[in-house]
């Protein structure tokens, strides 16, 4: 049985596709968008999560730390993330989740009773379990046979991604996924190297070969502002859906719930000047998408985990 | 309260602002009728014979008030808001009415006038002889010391035993055609044989002079509408007069013959039922729609009727009810329900007595017109069948969004399974439906007395402690044992249901001996009119005449004692983290100094409400032993015992005589209320607590109250009206009794907090029912504030 590494289940999930979901985050993301809202889904790996407010300062972190990478300060816990190993020893024993580990173990089965503990909300909504992180593809065996039990259990299933992944992986994703969510930030070669870091070809060719093969998707597009709210990168945007045959596109303005995350992570947060986006201009994108045959179907809130 | 006009029309407006701008206040001219009365009859005619003439005398002389412009009429006081005093109840001393009218809360003006009569007139005569006199000094010494410290609470030390509501009969039947049934009774009366003849030929008779007393004091409501008409300088006014003195000739004698009727005719019954003794939960109509219906589809179909005409009727009956506070409470009733509610909860939708869904276009009437009046009194609620339209429910849901926490969503299939588990008819349960909060009832047919809250956590306190309470320092339970010597969680389990059983043993012990005081010296010959078969077995309501008899207890605080249990196992028997030496000491510090240990607690225990078996099997064994111990006993007038899970205000009470508990509640807080996780500490969403709560066995019990909070973003728009649908259905799949919802957000309440004057319209649900916010305690505001409010994710 395949395991993988998540860092949350949320229940109630109400954007991830129809119905009321459980939005599974898996770890781990090839993309270094600088926007990201779910920074400690980005490494692989566990991460260490700090909330200052909460700190009583007991002192039980730095008493509990192998490699004496933990000092109090006035502030709360001081991590020395060089020295830290990440046993989280520290984390285990807090006693208000001051140190919190995001990122566990967890196999298909596991995974799996917990998403159908919800299976009569997912019955009476016509909702079910999304995969989203992260890049759920990154683990593809993980969630492939996650997918494939799921589906044995009648349960409707979701992924959403950013589309940068092996084509292998997301083809045999495909037999048990009802829906994609695609995350389609950029569809310009540059920006895409500058702003998620990667190259553009198989995130379009993806959704190539998605809408090829028929599969059900549902495109999103985060709205940045300076970063892809202007004219040409909404004309290639248009371009690219107009050319697969998608006439429909949800919108999720940028917002800064998540900057908190990068001071809790000790990572800088490189978006600090970037406004969020006013009612006006999501009107001006909506129009002038609206012109080019796209049609909005709905704003949603960026996810925060 | 306030000024905002609402209401169909300006007569409605009117009458509706009169209603929440009128102070509440106490009228002394009950209490001084009943001492007349007893003064001249009491000793020398039985018990049912000298309620039924205090009853007539209070119908011969209260004042008759008849509001400008009202179409509905009758007032339990002497106008508005002003409420009387049940001095055979409840005799209140000259202190009790200056905290009555000096209290922050819940205070009811109090002239000298009133504190003179009380003084001079009514506290001498019923002195030692209210029942809640008679009641303390009968109850044994061990009673008193578990009342006081708050293990139990009593219900009927200070109101009587009502808790029934009305079914279908009286819309077919006037007080004449009652007559005629209670005279075909005395005639068939055995006096050779039977041994209770006479009894049941006492308690007949009083019957009849109940009826004609009602139909005296409609009487006197036409003489006065005819006597205001001929003053009366508008015509259109002098003709509704007219019209007023004209249904009130007709009934509550004969059946109404239409909606205009029906409505008046169901308001004498009401007055009628509360003021012959201070009943709990008032009086109700039950299921409103379904007994209207006919009135008004005939109206409609032959256009004697409009529905705005039969819109503005029901609206000006509305506020009949928010005209009567529930009477003012004292002592400890007053910390169990702190409310000027006073719990008449109508019902809409549900089943016709065929099975077929009874949603009609009056439902959606009576729902523009919760909508419309937005008004404390009367609660109200839909009853959800499978076979409801969803259009019901998204109606509702477009007025529980708005925040004010009406009306409450009830789950009919299993409404109906708990009454059937109990015995009653197919068609009996398809006709009942809930009141007060959440209890389960068939309508018309059943006394299903509350007698009391009882206090799980405290008893695991006392368990936890050898028997002896660790806030009064009495020994008031068994010693089971030092905790540090079990070996086993089992072994705690084993050690808190002998506690229980020994605290319930004198509460129901206590019960019996109320009981019987009631049927003896307090009969209810006008209730008995109305409920079944109180007329056909010749025996009064609080003698077991109704065809059903339930007895309740209500356990409170199940999230509470889950947690704190879970704790234990998790920390002292699973983890071994912490001994129970530390245990212990720590919640008799209160935790002080060790912060540490009470955080580890709280954030790494599994809590009920989390959809997590860990916790969840731990609250269902708790759920188990209580209704194991009561379930099933039998009283002395014939009731069944059962449970139900719901606090009103108790939560708050009972939380402020509990030291720390081992879930890291701290000393003095509240516990958790209903069958709702503690709050804050169920962070999985609100499916997890549908799905935790629905471990709990619903059908076993006579009703449950789960509270979910939501931000109001979550409930925006259709798919908010989606999401709305889909939580009520999920729940009551699983049998879930009863969905309550506080749509608001945190940050709101915290502003109401400290302005309360800029949020006087501010209504909150609290655990049943709903409550402005600044008539909230201020503990009750903060535990509110507490509860998780499940947002968008």
């Amino acid at each position: 049985m395949n395991k993988g590494i998540i860092f949350n289940i949320q229940r109630f999930s109400l954007h991830d596709g129809p119905g009321i979901r459980t939005t599974v985050f898996f770890k781990g993301c090839p993309l270094s968008c600088p926007w990201c809202q779910n920074p400690e889904g980005i490494k692989r790996d566990k991460v260490l999560f700090k909330h200052p407010d909460r700190c009583i300062s007991c002192r039980f972190c730095v008493e509990h730390c192998p490699e004496k990478a933990v000092q109090l300060t006035d502030n709360g816990p001081f991590i020395d993330r060089k020295r830290c190993s990440l046993c989280m020893l520290c984390a285990a024993n807090c006693p208000t989740e001051t140190l919190e580990e995001a990122g566990r173990e967890i196999n298909v089965v596991e995974l799996v009773n917990e998403i159908i503990k919800d299976r009569i909300v997912f019955e009476e909504s016509g909702g079910g379990a999304t995969f989203s992180g992260g890049e759920p593809l990154m683990q593809p065996d993980f969630l492939i046979e996650t997918l494939e039990t799921l589906k044995h259990e009648g349960i409707h299933t979701a992924i959403e991604t950013s589309g940068f992944a092996n084509w292998s992986g997301l083809r045999d994703t495909m037999p048990y996924t009802d829906l994609y969510i695609y995350d389609l930030k950029i569809a310009d070669a540059r920006k895409s190297k500058k702003y998620l870091g990667v190259d553009m070809k198989p995130i379009l060719e993806n959704l190539h070969n998605l809408i090829a093969n028929e599969a059900e998707i549902l495109v999103r597009m985060p709205v940045i502002p300076t970063v892809n709210d202007d004219a040409a990168s909404l004309n290639q945007v248009a371009a690219v859906l107009k050319r697969e045959g998608i006439n429909s596109l949800e919108l999720i303005p940028y917002h800064k719930l998540g900057s908190a995350k990068y001071i809790n992570l000790d990572l800088d947060y490189k978006m600090s000047g970037i406004n969020i986006p006013g009612p006006e201009a999501l009107e001006h994108i909506r129009t002038f998408l609206a012109e080019r045959g796209i049609n909005i179907i709905s704003e949603v809130e960026q996810k925060n985990e | 309260m306030n000024n905002i006009k609402r209401g169909t029309n300006e007569r409605v407006q009117n009458l509706r602002i009169q209603s929440e701008s009128t102070v509440p206040s106490i009228t002394i001219e009950r209490a001084l009728l009943v001492t007349e009365v007893y003064k001249k009859y009491a000793n020398k005619v039985s018990m049912p014979l000298l309620r039924a003439l205090t009853f007539k005398h209070l119908m011969e002389n209260k004042t008759i008030c008849i509001n400008h412009g009202e179409l509905i009429v009758g007032e339990r006081g002497t106008g508005p808001q002003a409420t009387p005093t049940y001095p055979e109840l409840c005799c209140h001393t000259i202190d009790d009415l200056s905290v009555i009218s000096e209290r922050e809360k819940i205070s009811f003006d109090v002239s000298d006038d009133v504190r003179n009569t009380q003084e001079n007139e009514i506290i001498p005569y019923w002195k030692g002889r209210s029942m809640r006199d008679i009641i303390f000094s009968k109850m044994s010494s061990d009673w008193h010391n578990c009342y006081e410290a708050g293990i139990f609470t009593e219900f009927m030390e200070q109101r009587a035993p009502g808790h029934t509501v009305a079914g279908d009969k009286i819309y077919n039947m006037g007080m004449l055609d009652l007559k005629k049934q209670i005279a075909r009774k005395l005639d068939s009366i055995d006096f050779i044989e039977d041994q209770e003849a006479l009894a049941k030929s006492e308690q007949l008779q009083a019957m009849a002079i109940c009826a004609d007393s009602i139909i005296t004091y409609a009487k006197r409501h036409a003489d006065r509408a005819r006597e205001l008409a001929e003053s009366e300088k508008s015509t259109g006014r002098r003709e509704e007069l007219l019209k007023i003195a004209f249904v009130c000739d007709n009934v509550p004698a004969n059946a109404p013959r239409d909606m205009w009727e029906a409505l008046q005719h169901y308001w004498f019954i009401h007055l009628g039922v509360i003021t012959e003794l201070n009943t709990w939960d008032a009086f109700c109509p039950g299921r409103l729609d379904q007994h209207i219906w006919p009135f008004y589809s005939k109206g409609i179909n032959n256009n004697s009727l409009c529905k705005d005409k039969a819109k503005e009727l029901l609206e000006c009956f509305w506020i009949k009810f928010n005209n009567q506070p529930a009477p003012p409470k004292v002592g400890i009733t007053l910390k169990e329900s702190g409310t000027y509610t006073d719990f008449s909860n109508i019902n809409l939708g549900g089943l016709k007595p065929d099975g077929n869904s009874g949603v009609n276009e009056l439902t959606y009437l009576l729902l523009e017109v919760i909508d419309e009046m937005r008004l404390l009194q009367p609660s109200t609620n839909i009853q959800v069948s499978k076979k409801s339209p969803d259009l019901f429910i998204r109606k509702a849901g477009e007025i529980i969004r708005k925040g004010w926490g009406q009306p409450s969503v009830f789950n009919v299939e299993a409404v109906i399974q708990e009454l059937l588990v109990q015995g009653k008819s197919l068609v009996d349960a398809r006709n009942g439906g809930i009141s007060g909060c959440v209890e389960t009832g068939a309508f018309g047919k059943e006394s299903y007395i509350l007698t009391g809250y009882f206090n799980l956590t405290k008893v695991l306190e006392i368990t936890m402690n050898r028997g002896r309470d660790p806030l009064t320092g009495k020994k008031l339970g068994p010693d089971t044992g030092d905790p540090g010597n079990f070996e086993s969680f089992d072994q705690l389990m084993d050690a808190f249901e002998t506690q229980l059983q020994h605290f319930l043993e004198i509460k129901i012990a206590g019960n019996q001996l109320i009981e019987k005081l009631y049927a003896d010296s307090m009969p209810a010959p006008f209730l008995s009119l109305i409920i079944d078969d109180c007329i056909d077995k010749a025996k009064d309501y609080n003698s077991g005449g109704s065809r059903y008899n339930t007895n309740y207890i209500q356990g409170v605080g199940i999230g509470s004692i889950t947690d704190s249990l879970t704790s234990i196992k998790k920390h002292i028997y699973d983890e071994q983290k912490y001994s129970w030496d530390e245990l212990l000491s720590a919640l008799a510090n209160n935790f002080s100094g060790q912060e540490a240990m009470r955080q580890y607690i709280v954030n790494k225990t599994p809590h009920y409400g989390n959809d997590e078996d860990y916790a969840d099997i731990i609250m269902q064994n708790v759920f188990q032993i209580f209704h194991r111990l009561v379930d099933g006993r039998k009283s002395i007038r014939g009731a069944t015992y059962r449970i139900n899970m719901l606090p009103t205000t108790s939560h708050v009470y009972f939380g402020s005589v509990i030291r720390a508990t081992p879930d890291g509640r701290l000393s003095g807080m509240p516990l958790s209320e209903g069958i709702s996780p503690v709050q804050g500490n169920d962070l999985n969403g609100p499916t997890a607590v549908i799905k935790s709560a629905a471990k709990m066995d619903h059908l076993a019990t006579g009703g449950t109250l789960l509270n979910l909070k939501f931000s109001p973003k979550v409930l925006t728009g259709e798919k908010g009206l989606d999401n709305l649908v889909h939580l009520v259905r999920s729940y009551f799949r699983m049998d879930g009794h009863h969905l309550q919802f506080n749509v608001i957000d945190a940050d709101t309440l915290k502003k109401a907090q400290a302005n309360p004057e800029q949020f006087r319209s501010l209504i909150v649900r609290v655990a049943g029912y709903s409550d402005y916010f600044n008539n909230l305690s201020e503990q009750l505001q903060n535990e509110i504030i507490a509860r998780t409010a499940h947002d968008l994710v």
